[in-house]
């Protein structure tokens, strides 16, 4: 029989904003334990949420980026279960008036995902295992840092569309400001549902939900067992129970996790600490009209604007820190194709062997601006440039004290330049005697290879001087 | 004259005038908590040495009180009457303890109260009753037990209780005192431990409605920290006290006299209107009908919202751990289940019940649309009249032990007080005379939303009239 | 509405509570007859009740996004059940 995997995404992004959802706590990464918590965000007796006007704004970007039709009235309800990671023992969430509905991704290829529903929540703590006395340890930092969860219908039908959804859907959220997408820090996080049935058939299989997904290509890898983990029970007969597994990195493969699944009764009710949202038309369309740049629009742009290839305009825009930092390189005066080429070559090369991501370029846009004019301009050449990109990179990027303090710039001893001129016309006799029958041009030549045998570093006056006084003398 | 026979705003002026020194003020009040020690009003008595008292920071400035025990006060424990809550400290003082302390008031202590505001007798608290300064052998009421006992008991001149469903105005009128729901909002929840959220609301126990003005002055007010929190429009409530009722409308509705209403209530209730119209206005009786829904709607949003504001109370992460567990489960049940007493129990089972799969729909959302024809319907009367006149509860206090052994007598009690709760109305309980036992009755006016001032106002010119909120335990009965 | 003791076992594992032999009879004939006098509200017509919302017309009360203190952690801790000088304790939570 041929199968055909049907898959739905539940993903969960953290917002970027400066604080939590519903406190002034900060929502940054990586804090010690329990540092960036307060009575309202640890549920403490008699604290209080109240909404964070940014998380709003946010949420309502990334639903219209997603094609949402975005709600004029919304509200906050309680999802009720026990769980040490989240203190109040309920979560605010958005059940019964979503924040946005019925959205759409073209995920290429003439596919296009539709959004069920996009709703505005808080993330909950983490929980680490101490082996040793048998205990879980609870930092709350985490607890109340906004999320948006992006429900999509079950449109997917392999995992290459689900990955290709996702980086859609990181590239938006980036290049909205919305968030930073960070799949390793857990700021966007994804469920998948995944069910098989006969291909043609219109009836759902039963599904299972997969959990612990730390990467795309872990996405990737558990759909692909899952997807054959079903088939198999099918073809054998047995049934696939309804249940939220999780996938081991390690073994490669997805156990169930849940035992009662079926136990879990939220008790949703509207939560009564939080008046709804209504918001205007006029705000709405006011933020429809303000929305930024999205990567595929710039990479076009790239392209008609300044007659990149299609190839360096998608590497430029995968990344908007990349993106970015080439705008500004641009912005200062590089010529476009050049400073793409600087920025996909050197630059990404620089990067690659640090280790380190294209939001934290030690390299200032200015100093690579700087660069490019020298080589330009023929103050460096090309060779001497990328030594010197190297050696600034992560120093503060002075391109030009470095240029001086390491003897790379213009070389202005005129006994050096002379003997490098007399060196060249000895070496072209051809382009001595053009010159002497009165061919003008060939005296640029003979400049140009005074500045070869120079590295380009020698000051062109200099130069130029030297090669008429040879040409004088040669008379 | 005993300072205890004073006043809030007289003790208050004493002190202005430098008549009686505010650690006067603390000794007599230590002397009457000691003195009333079996009234059992006090779960954690202070003792406070107040120096630096600006008697200029407000009207009731260096006046001594007391905060019901779900009220957070920073460094002193916060229990809500619960075993669940020993040992707990909080860090941070209610935005209503913020006010009062930077009005300068001086807080007695922390007052007892049914466990977790859930009850109407002060019964349920892990502490034992509070006993009814008229008569020992019967309940203060509660949930505010120890915060009426303590006023009438003259204990402290003035103090902070949360009415959920009747929790302020139903203990002031079993104890002889006059107790303050403001409208929904006013006074921030910030720091009040949550029992029903949409229907909490703090506000003040005193001796005159004039008191009540004077304290909720200082507790109104917006705060940013609180989203349901609303300023209440115009000036000082004090400075609208006029004293005058001449020509307002009054609507009592009839269900309200009919069965259940113990007949001395029904005469001080009635005794009452004509009082009203003695001084000028006019009384009439109207119908109500979505009133008979109050109860069920009430105990439905009540219990619900509860059975989620204390699942954060697990052993876990808040809240007294159980010694045993094997995991986290039976831990935080077994802590659960050791920490909270019967009737909170029975009220989170109940609450979760509502709530769960497959009965949201007839129960909680039913009740939900219920609340709202309820709300609906007083204000329609009040677009008609300018107050609602009613008892506050079918009986004068109730004696100590009867009430417990069935919940739904217990809950059906709470008829009279709840709709006020469920529209965020403001209402008055204050005192209309005795039964024939000598305890105190109290009646009951509600207004609209926003419109404290004209609440307290109709209630400050009936004791202007009357001497019954004059009266005091050992005092005699009628005067 | 029948409460039946299962129910009653269902329920309490939700609200996290253990409920033994007798208080779990007792409990259910309590919140029976509770329920069955909030049954009444079936009879009540809310085919045109207004839209339940909060008393007062609030809606958008928002805070703008800048940071607050947080509490000192000591201060945090100190109201925990269980706790090192970093963490919150709690028993080994499965998964």
């Amino acid at each position: 029989m041929i199968w055909e995997t049907v898959i739905g995404l539940e993903t969960h992004v953290e917002l970027a904003t400066r604080t939590k959802i519903f406190c002034g706590c900060s929502t940054s990464f990586g804090a010690p334990p329990n540092t960036h918590c307060c009575p309202v965000c640890t549920g403490m007796p008699g604290a209080l949420p109240v909404l964070n006007r940014r998380a709003v704004l946010l949420a309502v970007r990334a639903g219209l980026a997603l094609g949402c039709t975005v709600s004029r009235r919304c509200a906050f309800d309680r999802n009720n279960y026990f769980y040490p990671d989240l203190p109040k023992a309920y979560q605010i969430s958005q059940l019964y008036l979503p924040l946005c509905r019925d959205g759409a991704v073209d995920i290429g290829g003439g596919k296009t995902i539709r959004i069920a529903e996009l709703h505005l929540e808080e993330d909950a703590g983490k929980l680490v295992h101490d082996p040793w006395t048998e205990q879980s340890l609870a930092d709350f930092n985490r607890c109340g840092v906004p999320l948006i969860e992006i429900v999509t219908r079950p449109d997917f039908s392999a995992a290459e569309e689900v990955i290709a959804y996702l980086e859609k859907l990181k590239l938006t959220l980036q290049y909205l400001g919305v968030s930073d997408c960070k799949i390793q820090e857990g700021s966007l996080r994804c469920d998948v549902n995944l069910s098989v049935r006969p291909a043609g058939s219109r009836e759902l299989g039963t599904r299972t939900e997969l959990k612990n997904l730390g990467s795309f290509k872990a996405i990737a890898r558990a759909i692909d067992y899952e997807a054959r983990r079903q088939i198999e029970l099918l073809e054998e007969g047995r049934p696939v129970v309804q249940q939220t597994r999780r996938w081991d990195e390690n073994k490669d493969a997805t156990f169930p996790m849940r035992s009662k699944e079926n136990a879990q009764d939220y008790r949703y009710f509207p939560d009564p600490d939080l008046p709804p949202l209504e918001l205007e038309e006029a705000w709405l369309d006011s933020l429809a009209a303000a929305q930024p740049e999205m990567a595929w629009e710039k990479a076009a742009r790239y392209q008609t604007q300044w007659g990149l290839s299609a190839d360096d305009a998608r590497t430029l825009t995968g990344r908007k820190p990349l993106a970015d930092y080439f705008e500004a390189v641009v912005e200062l005066g590089a010529p476009p194709r050049r400073a793409a080429g600087w920025v996909l070559g050197q630059l990404l090369a620089a990067l690659g062997a640090r280790g380190l991501e294209a939001e934290h370029i030690p390299l200032p846009p200015a100093a690579l601006a700087r660069l490019i004019h020298l080589v330009e301009t023929g103050a460096l050449n090309r060779n001497t440039a990328a030594r010197v990109l190297e050696a600034v990179f992560d120093a503060g990027g002075d391109v030009d004290g470095y240029v001086a303090a390491h003897g790379l710039g213009q070389i202005s001893d005129p006994a050096a330049v002379e003997e490098a001129a007399r060196a060249a016309l000895a070496a072209n006799p051809k382009a001595l005697a053009d010159w002497r029958a009165g061919k003008g041009k060939a005296k640029g030549f003979l400049v140009g290879q005074v500045m070869a045998r120079l590295q380009g570093r020698a000051d062109p006056a200099l130069v130029n001087r030297a090669v008429d006084a040879l040409l004088e003398e040669s008379k | 004259m005993e300072f205890y026979n004073l006043t809030a705003l007289e003790l208050a002026a004493a002190l202005k005038k430098g008549e009686v020194s505010v650690a006067q003020a603390v000794q007599a009040a230590r002397a009457r908590m000691e003195a009333r020690r079996e009234d059992n009003a006090f779960l954690t008595p202070l003792s406070p040495a107040p120096e630096s008292i600006d008697l200029d920071a407000s009207p009731l400035a260096g006046v001594p009180m007391a905060y019901k025990d779900n009220i957070c006060t920073r460094g002193v424990p916060t229990t809500c009457a619960s075993r669940m809550l020993e040992g707990f400290v909080p860090p941070y003082d209610a935005a209503a303890a913020e006010h009062l302390t930077a009005a300068g008031a001086v807080c007695m202590g922390k007052l007892n109260m049914d466990e977790f505001a859930m009850g109407s007798t002060s019964e349920t608290s892990c502490r034992g009753p509070v006993r009814n300064p008229w008569d020992p052998q019967r309940s203060a009421g509660g949930s505010s037990g120890g915060a009426a006992a303590a006023v009438a008991g003259g204990q402290v001149w003035y103090a902070i209780g949360s009415d959920t469903g009747g929790s302020i105005r139903q203990p002031a009128a079993h104890c002889g005192v006059t107790g303050m729901k403001p409208t929904y909002g006013a006074v921030s929840r910030y720091g009040l431990v949550a029992y029903a959220s949409s229907l909490d609301q703090i506000g003040p126990i005193a001796r005159s409605a004039a008191d009540c003005a004077a304290v909720l002055d200082i507790l109104r007010g917006r705060d940013r920290r609180d989203s349901t929190s609303v300023e209440l429009p115009g000036g000082p409530l004090l400075d609208a006290l006029t004293g005058r009722v001449k020509g307002l409308s009054i609507a009592l509705p009839e269900q309200y006299l009919e069965d259940g209403l113990e007949g001395g209530v029904a005469a001080a209730v009635r005794e009452a209107a004509d009082t009203f119209r003695a001084l000028g206005a006019r009384v009439e009786t109207v119908s109500l009908p979505a009133l008979d829904w109050a109860v069920s709607a009430y105990y439905i949003l009540a219990c619900a919202q509860a059975s989620s504001n204390l699942a954060r109370f697990d052993g876990v992460t808040c809240g007294r751990r159980a010694p045993e567990g094997r995991d986290l489960a039976q831990l935080c049940a077994a802590s659960r289940t050791q920490g909270f007493g019967r009737e909170v129990k029975r009220r989170l089972l109940l609450g979760t019940f509502v709530l769960s799969h497959g009965y949201y729909d007839a129960y909680y959302k039913k009740a939900l649309q219920a609340a709202a024809l309820i709300k609906d319907g007083l204000n329609r009367t009040l677009e008609e009249y300018d107050l609602i006149l009613s008892p506050v509860a079918p009986t004068a206090a109730p004696r100590l032990g009867e009430s417990l052994s069935s919940p739904l007598e217990m809950y059906l009690s709470d008829l009279y007080t709840v709709p006020a709760n469920l529209a965020g109305l403001p209402a008055v309980s204050f005192p209309c005379g005795l039964d024939g036992e000598g305890m105190p009755v109290g009646v009951q006016l509600m207004g609209r939303a926003l419109e404290d001032a004209a609440v307290l106002n109709a209630a400050h010119a009936f004791q202007l009239a009357t001497p019954w909120h004059k009266m005091h335990p050992e005092g005699g009965k009628r005067p | 509405m029948r409460m039946s003791e299962e129910m009653a076992d269902y329920v309490a594992g939700l609200a996290m509570l253990e409920l033994d032999g007798e208080e779990r009879r007792e409990m259910a004939g309590e919140l029976e007859k509770i329920l069955d006098y909030m049954a009444a509200l079936d009879s009540l017509d809310t085919a045109h009740a207004p839209p339940p919302g909060p008393v007062l017309p609030l809606k958008n009360v928002l805070r703008p996004d800048e940071p607050a203190p947080s509490l000192p952690r000591e201060e945090l801790l100190a109201c925990a059940s269980a706790r090192d000088g970093e963490y919150f304790l709690t028993p080994r939570a499965v998964e």
